[in-house]
């Protein structure tokens, strides 16, 4: 069972695999999270790999108008190796919102291969590389802007609906 | 059909989205002559845009909304949901609330992988799996729906606690529910199982070594029946999985026969953990402090007797601090769900990230059909348990 | 098409008159209540699942509610069947499939929508995917429920049968 000293105890290994890439490390939790800019991301997940973060639980893409950017977020962890199944690290990035470019990490992870995908359709991040960036959830004739971003408005309940 | 493929030879082959089975997707298949050389899954037929909507919700309306995409498996997702929101808001549920969550969480597998295992024999042609395995499923609704009110949409548990309490004479009930389970399970062994046309159609079909299941991270039964002893109930444990005695069920074969095997083993692990609860359930309120105090005054005697939860009002509202953000994963009957919520102070989730196990399996339908049989294609598509309702959200 | 009838000689299009007059006798009293009654107890809904409802749908057709004593049998093809019953939430990629599945239904047909999300989005109501069945197709019994009980689905096939039996089933006039 792992407890949050281990949690502490794994996050040095992850700052030092990652020493030279300029990165921010903080726990919460379970979650070691790992801040990096878009051009080290594809470094950073190499190194996490190899550390043996083998698979990826979740791509999330976060729109934040306010701020102009769209964050990446990768949830990451390991089957392989018994001593990481119970940490996660989350690997993030943020790209500005009119560009939002970051480069695919599918053949790194290939379990981010659908999620990637999804991200791309629903907030418009354009993941380089991906071997098949098409419409996965959204009919053929979609139209409008990425629906998950903060724009594209749905009615809501209350008063001023 | 067209010609469309890759060459001359080949035939692009659409399976779905109406077809006998779970429905609700479609199979693009490439195939030459008999034998497919690429199957595309064609999802979204069942996109409801769970996590846009999640965002015109509060936190607390936001259970219904995330239980209907896994319909037959709506405890798990709903306790790994909460977890989420409780970290988000540093609340802890109390000891029995914890129990009480296992309880339904483990009675939630029990008939999620006979649903699983019913479908399973439909695309199989084997009535009788189905009519059995769905006759049996009704056992563990019946239970259920003494604990919460509700036959699979239970909305049971909420940030801080629990709805109700366990009903009186609960125990007894379901020890004769789980005594029948256990005597049922080896007749579905003699018809199903090791029936030499089941045992035919899937063995050493779809098989996924684990290097793949591991490269192209898979989850759930799926997962461990390819060798990977990974559960997140024992990798990080929730609820009150800590104390309980439980074994991880896994196979080495990988191939749609160890699939199915390693849910049977699994339905025996949840009738064990089941008879664990009720035996050592503890003591206590079943909603945190912080919120039974803020039940009205007139309500107390209420749910004092009877055992259920009034809402008190801050549940409706309730606000996480700015900036905060919770990830949270639980074994789900289908695999692992992946739960991250992103809070910006308001009484909604800023984004509701949901990454449901049949999400993270779709990868398997490429992957397995490659080289195998048209016929084969049901085959390995029932022991993926795959609900395309849950991977679409 | 001509042809002789013991000396007479009758042009026309006898197949036409023949339908037209079979249709006139299948309207008539003794005939139509044999014919709907026939319909009543022989619903065969076609395995098209459109959501999540479709989990208590299956429910319904299995052994504890065993939907199958009203004549209720899910059957595979679009072609040997006479009903749909959409099982949810229709998104907008399932809706154009529902169209082409009721479309090579023979007729008469009839159309039942399960589910607060076949009713009016439901849950679902504001999504940005959804279609509402009651737009596109003929829907004649809505069974409200977020998933309706399956004594909910029996009942509703129980409703069907009765608009059947008095002749107001919209499926029965196509
Ligand atoms: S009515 Fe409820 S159960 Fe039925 S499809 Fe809609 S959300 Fe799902």
């Amino acid at each position: 069972m792992a407890s949050g000293s281990e949690v502490g105890e794994v996050a040095a290994p992850i700052e030092g695999a990652l020493s030279g890439i300029s990165s921010e490390l903080s726990v919460r939790g379970e979650v070691v999270s790992i801040r990096v800019r878009p051009e080290d991301l594809r470094e950073a997940a190499e190194r996490l790999l190899r550390l043996g973060f083998d698979h990826v639980k979740a791509v999330t893409a976060i729109d934040r108008p306010g701020e102009g950017i769209i964050e990446v977020v990768y949830h990451a962890s390991s089957y392989g190796n018994p001593g990481l199944t119970g940490i996660i690290a989350e690997l993030r990035t943020s790209v500005p919102r009119d560009d939002p470019r970051v480069p695919t990490l599918t053949e790194i992870w290939p379990s981010a291969l659908y999620q990637e995908r999804e991200q791309w359709e629903m907030l418009g991040v354009i993941f380089e590389g991906h071997p098949e960036l098409e419409r996965l959830l959204l009919p053929e004739d979609f139209g409008g802007p990425p629906p998950l971003r903060k724009d594209f408005k749905i009615p809501t309940e209350g008063i001023n609906a | 059909m067209s010609g469309a493929g890759s060459g001359e030879r080949t035939l692009e082959l659409l399976i779905g989205p109406q077809h006998p089975a779970s429905g609700h997707m479609r199979l693009v298949a490439e195939v030459d002559g008999d034998v497919v050389v690429r199957l595309r899954p064609d999802i979204g037929y069942v996109h409801r845009t769970v996590e846009k909507i999640a965002e015109t919700k509060t936190y607390l309306q936001t259970i219904p909304l995330i239980e209907r995409p896994p319909l037959a498996d709506t405890a798990n997702h709903n306790l790994g949901y909460v977890m989420a929101v409780e970290r988000l808001l540093g609340v802890e549920a109390p000891p029995r609330a914890q129990w009480l969550r296992t309880l339904l969480a483990e009675m939630n597998r029990i008939h999620s992988h006979l649903y699983g295992l019913g479908i399973h024999g439909i695309m199989l042609g084997s009535s009788t799996a189905f009519m059995w395995a769905f006759g049996d499923r009704e056992i563990m609704i019946e239970m259920a729906k003494r604990l919460t009110g509700a036959r699979i949409t239970y909305s049971y548990m909420i940030p801080g606690g629990v709805r109700r309490d366990l009903p009186p004479g609960f125990a007894e009930e379901m020890e004769k529910a789980l005594r029948y389970l256990e005597r049922r399970l080896p007749d579905y062994d003699r018809i199903f199982f090791s029936n030499p046309v089941t045992r035919a159609r899937l063995e050493g079909v779809g098989v996924l070594t684990r290097e793949d299941a591991i490269r192209l991270g898979v989850v759930g039964p799926n997962l461990r029946a390819s060798g990977v002893a990974y559960d997140v109930r024992r990798a990080r444990p929730y609820a009150a999985y800590p104390e309980l005695d439980f074994q991880v069920v896994t196979r080495s074969e990988g191939d749609s026969m160890a699939r199915m095997l390693v849910r049977v083993g699994e339905i025996r692990e949840s009738i064990r953990m089941i008879r664990q609860i009720l035996a050592r359930m503890p003591d206590g309120p079943i909603l945190a402090e912080r919120y039974a105090k803020m039940i009205p005054p007139k309500w107390r005697d209420y749910v004092r007797e009877t055992g259920r939860i009034k809402f008190p009002a801050i549940l409706a509202s309730l606000r996480p601090p700015k900036g905060a953000e919770a990830v949270s994963r639980v074994e789900a009957a289908r695999g692992e769900a992946v739960f991250y919520l992103v809070s910006d102070g308001g009484p909604r989730p800023y984004r509701m990230r949901m990454v449901t196990p049949s999400l993270r399996n779709v990868v398997l339908f490429s992957h397995l059909t490659r080289g195998c049989r048209v016929a084969d294609i049901p085959a390995i598509y029932g022991s993926l348990d795959y609900f395309p309702p849950e991977a679409d959200r | 098409m001509v042809c002789g009838l013991s000396g007479t000689v009758l042009v026309g299009n006898l197949e036409r008159s023949a339908r037209r007059a079979a249709r006139w006798l299948v309207e008539r009293t003794p005939v139509r209540g044999i014919r709907d009654w026939g319909i009543k107890f022989s619903l065969w809904p076609v395995h098209f699942t459109t959501a999540c409802c479709g989990a208590e749908f299956a429910a319904a057709s299995a052994p504890r509610f065993d939907a199958e004593r009203f004549g209720f049998l899910p059957f595979v093809g679009p072609r040997q069947c006479n009903l749909m019953l959409i099982e949810g939430t229709l998104t907008r990629k399932m809706a154009e499939a529902a169209v082409w599945v009721y479309e090579q239904m023979p007729e008469p047909k009839f159309v039942m929508s399960m589910g607060a999300c076949a009713i009016d989005g439901g849950i679902f109501w504001n999504s940005y995917n959804i279609v509402r069945p009651k737009d596109i197709l003929p829907v004649e019994v809505f069974v409200p429920g977020c998933p309706p009980r399956p004594e909910a689905v029996a009942r509703s096939i129980i409703m069907l049968q009765k608009r059947i039996e008095r002749g107001e089933s919209v499926g029965l006039r196509v």
